[in-house]
């Protein structure tokens, strides 16, 4: 007589699914993940509605920290080369040029700017530098900026940008702006983080009727 | 796959004397691969930021070096806030009473009423909006002003430069602000 087998059923689980699905996450964040770069200069900065994102080309980053202190950041080389042979033509100020191509930010006196470059980059952090000086309205040194910026970018698209902390006080703020204005720079726009309407505003109301919003 | 061999006991019984070769499992245990994988997504996940920075846009006036150019607006459509120390709002509405009767204090919180009030009640051409931060007052308070000019859709409003008086006005509302917070 036969005895009736019982069927053995093994304990293993077949992990082959989920590994793939694991991995599959994997590769989705590896590739949406974009790692900050280590910030120089530290910026909070404030919450605002806008939803437009904020431009990574052709940027003119100007970066007010904490203590109002004001830094300069450009993407292009190219430009950074001539806002550099600019200042140094204007102002005889003996920068080196790969140097001043090299560097990640601006934030020195124009005096010290040749002190500023030889600091190694790695060295360089907003909280020791002195930053570009703006406050003293007889020689706001933002207008000079301004100025070889402008020069540099004459005739393509410049994103003019300011970034700036929470508890930066307006008038570093105003003197940015105030240079802008002199150079004619007029469209410019502020990097914050993004917030939700708040509910029953009219704004709220004008996003549910479906109605596009004015940048 | 990981499984390719389904039958390690009990095959085919191929007959007596032939001598079964011992089968070695393919199968892979691929826990520990899984884990792996699961670790590095956790990470990937913290440190991943989804949120882009957004970029608020903003158009300066051009400077009117005379008065005659310079844009006029009705007294009675004007509301200007002053902002000041400690995210304190003032505001007026037309011109300042020169015994400051008018001037009113307000926050951040209380100005979206404020705000609404006046665009109920006033034309909508003759409304403008004109903040004056002061020099106490932070960024983030001139972007908040900002926002809400966009949040209650108000279309007309300028960023004007505080005169002296309201500057001195504004930093005595603070202290006196402060004075009566800290009794």
């Amino acid at each position: 007589m036969g005895r009736a087998k019982l069927p053995r059923k093994s304990t293993n689980i077949d992990m082959t699914a989920m590994c793939d699905v694991a991995f599959l996450l994997l590769s989705f964040f590896i590739l949406t993940t974009k790692f900050k770069p280590a910030e120089a200069i530290a910026v909070t900065t404030p919450n605002s509605v806008a939803a437009k994102v904020a431009p990574d080309k052709d940027i003119v980053l100007i970066t007010i920290d904490k203590d109002g202190k004001v830094f300069i950041t450009m993407d292009d080389e190219q430009k950074k080369e001539a806002v550099c042979t600019y200042l140094n033509t204007n102002l005889n100020l003996n920068m080196n040029v790969s140097a001043f191509k090299k560097a990640g930010f601006y934030g020195a006196p124009f005096s010290s700017m040749a002190s500023f470059l030889s600091i190694p980059e790695e060295q360089r952090k907003g909280d020791k530098l002195p930053g570009i000086p703006v406050l003293d309205s007889t020689d706001n040194q933002m207008n000079t900026w301004m100025r070889a910026i402008k020069d540099a970018y004459l005739g393509s698209k410049m994103n003019l940008l300011v970034k700036g902390d929470n508890a930066a006080k307006f008038p570093s703020f105003k003197a940015v702006i105030d240079a802008f204005k002199k150079n004619d720079e007029l469209k410019f726009q502020m990097i914050t983080n993004p917030e939700s309407v708040p509910a029953g505003t009219e704004l709220w109301k004008k996003t549910m009727a479906g109605e596009k919003r004015e940048e | 796959m990981a499984e390719m061999d389904t039958s390690s006991s009990g095959g085919h019984k191929k007959g007596p004397g032939v001598k079964k070769g011992k089968k070695l499992s393919t199968r892979v245990d691929l826990t520990p691969m899984v884990d792996l994988g699961f670790l590095l997504i956790t990470f990937f996940i913290f440190t991943t930021t989804m949120s882009q920075p957004t970029a608020m846009k903003l158009f300066l006036p051009k400077d009117a070096d005379n008065p005659e150019d310079q844009n006029k607006a009705k007294e009675s459509g004007v509301i200007t806030l002053l902002l000041g120390k400690d995210n304190n709002v003032f505001y007026y509405e037309g011109q300042l009473a020169p015994d400051g009767s008018n001037f009113k204090s307000s926050t951040f919180k209380e100005i979206r009423t404020v705000l609404l009030d006046k665009k109920a009640r006033t034309n909508e051409k003759d409304l403008v909006v004109v903040l004056k931060p002061s020099s106490e007052s932070t960024y983030k308070n001139v972007v908040d002003i900002l926002d809400e000019m966009t949040i209650n859709v108000l279309k007309r409003y300028a960023l004007v430069d505080i005169s002296p008086v309201e500057e001195q006005l504004v930093k005595l509302s603070d202290a006196a602000g402060s004075a009566s917070a800290s009794n």
